[in-house]
């Protein structure tokens, strides 16, 4: 249950084995990784359960409530389109957006500050120096220029998110890899005259990946939400295709007269972004080695 | 710590409290007192008024919202009643040569400025060379075409004084035109046809419309303007009527999404809204119903081929095809719901003008759909070689849903695989323009005058917002006699003409025509719907409640 | 002190020369101009309106003039709104996100420091896990939704509170959308606070001081406190950030005439110059805060000061 104090980890057992030990006692974090085994599940093979398309449109039951007599089970749109797929597919793009938006994210951030802390000196300054730039630059703004400029396409929406998240992975991993260069196995395989750019993927990366999955749990509901936020401005997914964020949006727009037109995507978007935080935080007191040295 | 969070929460929901209620809940008195007509003792009208005005200049306006203000700061030679008929604005009468060429006004003796200086002829003609002046900047300008030397003007080729327009004296202005202009009248209530106050520019320069700065002659002044909340107006303490005028404030609040301003005007934040979610008709209808105000206006929502390139570069069948499979009845009456008019012909119902349709107009929508399939196999397509499509439409709720159900309909009836591309306003423009990657795109066309020429011209090849790419000699031809045709009747007779040809190519589909949509409070008095659209707020009063 | 101060000036042209010339590409590489309308324009008319607005020039020619005039502190005309000018729109709609933002962040702070210090208090505990799933809901409701809940509940339903607008000014105007910035703010602070707190109470000398006798109240306002909020300081910057991302939602929603509607209505007219201004406004805002913030965490880490 409790991620610090009472587990004394048996001598011989791998950071990760250790961590796993942790994590499966914090009953909230597990809940929420079975949850949203649970929801990955569901949107991937949920829309084969249901006769309705995710664009078809039904001119004799638009704005159905939920019903099981006429098998729109989380009820219809304002066109009389099933919103139990369309919620399911809905999550398929957010959870995808999530998914490689924050994959692209790590792999800048990763990259940037292995090599910026590993090199050291000159370059890790300037390096950081343009991370700092970065930051100065109200991001958000920058992602609605780059939805204008580019109109929506999904992938773009990927990498526009994914492009401004990497910073502060940057920052976390150039700290890690500054200390890690210092240590003896990096040393010897240095002299041993290991090239830089292997040291790098064989020695810092990894050990590095602890920090790593902590920051990418939180980062996907981050991701998530921004989504959601473009698609407020009407710069997300293109009709008919939707996500959580644009239902959501719908919804909130019909909140008197069509409810669960914002109960079903709200739910499964809030239900996600928080099983994320709870995996995450689980996951952070799991990895965390100062927190488990207490 | 407990403590801190304890001492918390009540001052949060002392904090809360506090900014509660500004009065007493008190039951609701009855509107306009005992008779029902009783006045409230404020005049105050709060209106929304969609996006932010871009400027209050009346030459350089050129949106909706801009012109609802304007129309209420300045005064044209010609006025509109509630009703949207025309009347005497700061001209009192006027006078019509034979061959319909020359128009003389004669402007009110009492017409003032809202600083009390009198409204001359003079300025008529200060803001006429003005408006077609290319250094003033204005995009309208184009309106002012059938007035002598006004597109050489606009072209740079004349210079501003060479404009068909004269101060006799004082009180007297001499419009000269090119043609017969029927319309003319109606256009003279355009913003771009207003006066402004000589010594306004003189001394401000290019912003002169700025509360404090701004002098104009209609029924208010500007006092207030904070953009992106509200436009504040005030009486004109000067204006000719304002015996005749009872609101003594108006204020245009700017709220472009038409969700948050339902929602002000329903925490009575606002008397009258600029418009209404379509997803949430049902519901007001079945809530507001009351207070809903739904009129016809004239307007065409139609989605545009794209006639330079293929598949719909002659191709005359399939275009016909795809027009017929739509059920404007569930379009209109589902899919919109606000009383839209289901559109088979080009030009909205218009006075003293017979709106034209082809023939399966009439026809049961199996029998269109029938028909269709005929004539879309007959262009070479089937379930194995579906016609491919892409739908472009601007960013907005209602554009969504009726390109949704077209695509749906097509795919249903036709199989037609339609990919939709919702694009934002300024890219939209662009991409429509550039004739490009477009195939088919959703437009919408309201007049800017009360005629049916006002439509017919969108479609003349030279009409540089023809953006089918419709070229038809014949059309053309009937488009230019009828502009030259000083005989009402048979001018009308060759539009009529002329929307038969159209309709025959159809370079667009008509989808339905468009109804006003607006809220308007219990109390609020002197609402007239109008086919223009137009609420002079000076007719307009506030019963007590 | 002064030459810290200095240096952290001097430094921070360059970040601005980069999101100036950022931005100045990017919004003009966007299709349509800002004087593409549904009328077509005669060609005069659209020569004359570009070479007014300096639109004919080439591009360096027109960044140079850009930053010439920047320098003297002229952010232009604004291409939209033809009767302003962009200082003097910056200047009405900046106070207005002031003090929306400034609110939010004081309610957001005080909000999460209190629930995360309550959570770290009782942890793992009933009380923990409320107070923390219910920072964490602030987090999973996108404040679009948030927003018009409030609306409704408050302004419509319960008529308590206005449902947009600025009106007289007063404060029952902001109450609704500072609390919709605030809310997804108070669980990021929440989580921070409970976790450094947690290390801070392990810690030898509040164990020290807690043996010692005192009341928890004292070591924790005395000696804790402090040196928890390391993070939470930290965190103020991307703060900072959300919370003015997060006002072109809610100054949307609520109709506050804010620079975050500027930006997004300039962004969407093609407002170059209106457009530039609010980033590079914000952008020198979010540098002169993060100083700012350096600054409070020197003061709150004696170990920063001295080394």
């Amino acid at each position: 249950m409790n991620a610090g104090t009472g587990s004394v980890a048996p001598p011989g057992r791998s950071l990760w084995s250790d961590a796993w030990v942790v994590l499966r006692r914090n009953r909230a974090a597990m809940t929420a990784l079975c949850l949203l085994g649970g929801m990955t599940v569901l949107v991937l093979v949920g829309p084969l359960l249901s006769p309705f398309t995710y664009d078809g449109t039904d001119w004799d039951q638009i704005s159905s409530p939920p019903s099981l007599a006429n098998g729109h089970w989380f009820g219809t749109d304002g066109l009389g389109r099933d919103l139990f797929v369309r919620t399911l597919y809905g999550g398929r793009i957010s959870l995808l957006v999530g998914a490689v938006a924050t994959a692209v994210s790590l792999l800048i951030g990763i990259s940037y500050g292995a090599v910026a802390g590993y090199v050291g000196g000159r370059t890790d300054q300037v390096m950081m120096r343009i991370v700092d730039i970065l930051y100065a630059l109200p991001f958000m703004f920058l992602v609605i220029l780059l939805m204008v400029l580019f109109g929506r396409h999904i992938v773009l929406i990927f990498f526009a998110i994914g492009a401004i998240n990497w910073l502060d992975m940057a920052r976390i991993v150039r700290g890690q890899a500054l200390s890690l260069r210092g240590k003896e196995y990096v040393d010897a395989a240095r002299a041993a005259g290991v090239r830089g750019g292997r040291i790098i993927r064989r020695h810092i990366v990894p050990n590095l990946l602890g920090v790593v999955i902590v920051y990418a749990t939180l980062t996907v509901p981050q991701v998530i939400l921004v989504e959601s936020f473009l698609s407020f401005l009407g710069l997300g997914v293109q009709e008919p295709m939707t996500s959580w964020g644009a239902l959501v949006n719908e919804g909130a727009q019909e909140l008197e007269n069509a409810p669960w037109m914002l109960l079903f995507p709200a739910v499964s978007l809030a239900l996600t972004l928080f099983c994320f935080n709870f995996v995450g935080d689980g996951l952070r007191d799991a990895l965390d080695p100062r927190d488990r040295s207490a | 710590m407990t403590r801190i969070l304890l001492i918390l929460l009540p001052a949060v929901a002392l904090w809360l409290a506090a900014c509660g209620p500004a009065e007493d809940a008190s039951p609701p008195a009855k509107i306009g007192g005992g008779s029902g007509t009783e006045r409230a003792a404020v005049q105050v009208l709060r209106v929304g008024n969609g996006a932010e005005p871009q400027t209050l200049d009346p030459h350089r306006a050129e949106g909706v919202p801009e012109s609802n203000i304007l129309r209420d700061l300045f005064e044209g030679l010609v006025g509109e009643a509630p009703d949207g008929s025309l009347v005497p604005g700061a001209a009192e009468s006027w006078a019509i040569s034979d061959d319909g060429l020359v128009y003389t006004f004669t402007i009110r003796a009492d017409a003032r400025w809202s600083n009390g200086e009198p409204v001359t002829a003079r300025d008529f003609e200060f803001g006429l060379r003005r408006a077609v002046d290319p250094a003033t900047l204005s995009v309208y300008s184009s309106v002012l075409f059938p007035i002598v030397n006004a597109e050489a003007i606009v072209d740079g080729e004349l210079s501003p004084d060479q404009l068909g327009v004269r101060a006799v004296d004082d009180r007297t202005l001499e419009i000269r035109l090119n043609d017969p202009t029927p319309y003319l009248l109606g256009l003279l209530t355009h913003s771009t046809t207003y006066p402004v106050y000589p010594p306004n520019l003189d001394e401000h320069g290019e912003r002169f419309a700025r509360p404090g700065k701004l002098v104009s002659n209609g029924a208010y002044q500007l006092s207030d303007w904070v953009v992106q909340s509200h436009v504040r107006l005030e009486r004109n303490p000067h204006y000719w009527d304002g015996a005749d005028t009872q609101i003594d404030e108006v204020w245009y609040y700017a709220i472009e999404n038409p969700d948050a301003e339902l929602k002000r005007y329903r925490a009575d934040e606002l008397d009258i809204t600029d418009g209404l979610p379509y997803n949430q008709l049902t519901w007001v209808r079945n809530e507001l119903g009351d207070e809903l105000e739904v009129a016809p206006w004239f307007g065409s929502y139609y989605f545009g081929f794209n006639l330079t390139k293929p598949p719909f570069k002659d191709a005359k069948d399939l275009r016909t095809a795809l027009a017929m499979a739509i059920d404007r009845d569930i379009l209109t009456g589902r899919v919109t719901g606000a009383g839209e008019i289901a559109a088979y012909g080009w030009v909205p119902p218009a006075a003293g003008y017979t709106g034209q349709q082809r023939g399966w107009a009439t026809w049961a929508q199996a029998e269109r759909n029938a028909e269709a399939q005929r004539l879309y196999a007959q262009a070479g397509y089937s379930s194995d070689n579906p016609l491919r499509v892409e739908v472009l439409y601007n960013t907005n709720e209602n554009h969504k849903r009726i390109s949704v159900a077209i695509a749906s309909m097509w795919k249903e009836v036709l199989g037609v695989e339609t990919s939709l591309v919702n694009q934002e306003w300024k890219v939209f423009l662009d991409t429509k323009n550039r004739k490009e990657d477009t195939q088919v795109f959703r437009a919408g066309w309201i007049g800017d005058y009360d005629d049916a020429y006002s439509f017919a011209q969108l479609m003349h090849s030279k009409n540089a917002q023809n953006d089918s790419g419709y070229v038809s000699p014949v059309y053309d031809d009937l488009l230019d006699r009828a502009a030259r045709e000083p005989d009402a009747a048979k001018r009308i007779a060759l539009l009529e003409e002329a929307e038969r040809v159209l309709l025959e190519d159809l370079p667009i589909i008509p989808i339905y025509f468009y109804v006003s949509k607006h809220l308007v409070k219990p109390w609020v008095g002197g609402w007239t719907p109008n086919v223009m659209d137009r609420h002079p707020k000076k007719d307009f009063y506030i019963l007590s409640h | 002190m002064l030459r810290f101060a200095i240096q952290r000036l001097l430094g921070a042209i360059p970040t601005l020369l980069v999101l100036i010339t950022l931005a100045f590409f990017l919004i003009r590489l966007a299709p349509g101009g800002p004087f593409d309308t549904e009328k077509t324009l005669p060609p005069e008319i659209e020569a004359n309106l570009r070479a007014a607005y300096n639109l004919d020039e080439s591009l360096p020619v027109q960044l140079g003039r850009y930053l010439w005039n920047l320098a003297q502190g002229d952010f232009g005309p604004s291409f939209q709104y033809r009767d302003f000018t962009v200082t003097e729109l910056i200047a009405t709609g900046f106070p207005v996100s002031l003090r929306l933002g400034s609110l939010a962040m004081a309610l957001a702070l005080v909000l999460g420091i209190s629930a995360g210090t309550l959570a770290a208090l009782r942890q793992n505990r009933p009380v923990d896990y409320t107070v923390m799933g219910a920072a964490m809901t602030g987090i999973s409701i996108p404040n679009f939704v948030l927003a018009p809940l409030l609306v409704l509940v408050f302004a419509i339903w319960l008529r308590w509170l206005p449902a947009g607008g600025l009106g007289d000014g007063s404060l029952r105007f902001v109450v609704l959308p500072v609390i919709a910035l605030a809310l997804p703010q108070v669980a990021y602070i929440a989580r921070l606070t409970r976790g450094s707190m947690i290390e801070v109470l392990r810690s030898p000398f509040t164990r020290t001081a807690r043996a010692q006798g005192l009341p928890t109240r004292t070591v924790i306002l005395r000696h804790a406190l402090k040196p928890a909020l390391l993070p939470v300081v930290s965190y103020l910057g991307p703060a900072l950030a959300a919370i003015i991302t997060g006002s072109v939602v809610v100054e949307q929603i609520f109709g506050v005439p804010g620079l975050g509607r500027f930006f997004v209505q300039g962004a969407l007219n093609r407002d170059y110059t209106l457009v530039m201004g609010v980033v590079v406004f914000y952008g020198s805002l979010i540098i002169a805060l993060n100083f700012l913030v350096d600054l409070v965490y020197g003061w709150l880490d004696p170990r920063l000061r001295h080394g």
